[in-house]
């Protein structure tokens, strides 16, 4: 697994060295495809946090995902301070649980929300939330780069979705999602979307239920 | 087990509340062990984070101060204690087992043959085992607030359907119902609330705090 996650992340390694074009390069005998290098920094810098523990990969996970950690917290009222402590912890986790990311399953911001929403309430509550299990023998299962881009696909054409929302549909499932509606506010919600989002995955989910079914 | 014979899932509004951390424990106990169950719903809950993930990536970014990514690049190789992992234990999947403390349940009469196990109770809500024997009829009773019962041993039916292994009935201010265990094996449920249940005539009203139901 290592190697092939290797394969993954090196269009990044080669961008830093300024080495050779993406796509033509040779990696352990399999050649980088096309595919490959279309998968989002992201995804790639979270692989290489997983199977190389890569320190400069978590630095690019923190630029880009710690402001916006921030930005959600202060949203839902912490202040600067309160909200840093926050992020402190979800990027720690986000380290120690790496092992967990399955690029199969979840995009890196689709698993850094949901950590984000636990250690938030965790911290809130001072209780760990009841979470499911985990399914281990996915982790058992090479990166499959046309997998991992069907995901990536699902998830622009859910954000297109959700850009032609109206703005207040827009804002109200932006609220569910960040964690200021209750379950009865989204559900007594008129107008909220949740229908057209799961349409908008079903082929996802139909991909996704097949291969969770398979691990059984 | 087979997967597939679940029927009775977690609806929308329930899952994006749970994606989003705003479940009470007791729900979120319930979700959380039905999914451990249901490939169904933990595809549907992947495409909940996937939608919350799409919010993180277009949230209004607020600057970090100065010293806080060196302090936690500094913590990196810093040993830590990881979070026990609770796997499934006979009947009870691992996020159950984990409010059990990997213990078995402690059974308390309830009248009628019905046991129950108290996992929890606050102003938020309760969390219970039920146990009830085969064939039992449970008294019919309403709910004040919202009910999830998810089935973990046997089954169960009632003016609604039948609930098998695995299937959450969802009860609320609607629902006055009596279930009656299946005929071949006793019947073990998580049942959580956010309200006191209202018995008719399980139990004087007056006694329900005093047991907690
Ligand atoms: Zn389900």
């Amino acid at each position: 697994m290592a190697m092939i996650a290797q394969v993954l992340i090196s269009p990044l390694r080669h961008n830093k060295t300024g080495g050779s074009t993406v796509g033509q390069a040779q990696y352990g005998g399999r050649s980088v495809s096309e595919d490959d290098s279309k998968i989002s920094d992201q995804t790639k810098q979270l692989l290489a946090v997983r199977d190389q523990r890569d320190k400069v990969a978590f630095a690019a996970l923190f630029d880009y995902f710690a402001p916006r950690l921030k930005g959600v917290m202060m949203r839902s009222g912490c202040s600067s301070a309160q909200a840093e402590e926050v992020v402190q912890d979800v990027m720690l986790t986000v380290w120690r649980k790496a092992s967990q990311f399955d690029p199969h399953r979840a995009q890196a911001s689709a698993w850094i929300y949901q950590i984000g929403r636990n250690r938030h309430i965790d911290m809130l509550r001072k209780t760990n939330r009841p979470q499911p299990e985990e399914l281990e023998s996915m982790f058992e299962v090479e990166p499959d780069a046309t997998q991992i881009l069907a995901l990536q696909q699902e998830a622009g054409q859910l954000k297109a979705a959700i850009q032609t929302l109206s703005h207040d549909q827009r804002d109200v499932i932006e609220r569910a999602y960040l964690g200021e509606l209750s379950h009865q506010e989204i559900s007594t919600q008129t107008g909220l979307p949740l229908g057209t989002i799961k349409s908008r995955i079903r082929l996802g989910l139909e991909r996704l239920r097949h291969e969770l079914k398979g691990l059984r | 087990m087979n997967m597939s014979a679940i029927k009775h899932h977690i609806p929308d509004h329930l899952l994006a509340a749970y994606s989003a951390g705003n479940l009470s424990d007791a729900f979120a106990l319930v979700v959380a062990t039905h999914i451990s169950m249901c490939s169904d719903c933990r595809a549907s809950l992947e495409a909940h984070h996937m939608t919350g993930g799409i919010f993180l990536e277009d949230a209004p970014a607020q600057d970090i101060s100065a010293g806080l990514k060196g302090d936690i690049l500094a913590q990196l190789d810093n040993p830590f204690r990881p979070e026990p992992v609770h796997e499934r234990r006979g009947i009870y999947p691992g996020p159950l087992n984990a409010a059990l403390k990997a213990q078995d349940p402690i059974w308390k009469k309830l009248g009628m043959g019905v046991h129950q196990s108290i996992l929890s109770a606050d102003s938020e809500g309760s969390v219970r085992l039920l146990w009830i024997p085969a064939g039992q009829k449970v008294p019919d009773h309403g709910h004040n607030g919202l009910e999830l019962t998810l089935v973990l041993q046997g089954s169960f039916s009632d003016e609604t359907g039948f609930y098998g292994t695995g299937d959450l009935e969802i009860g609320d201010e609607d629902l006055e119902h009596t279930p009656t265990a299946g005929p071949d094996m006793p019947c073990i449920c998580l049942a959580a609330t956010d309200a006191p249940l209202r018995f008719k005539d399980f139990m004087p009203r007056l006694l329900q705090p005093l047991f907690r139901i």
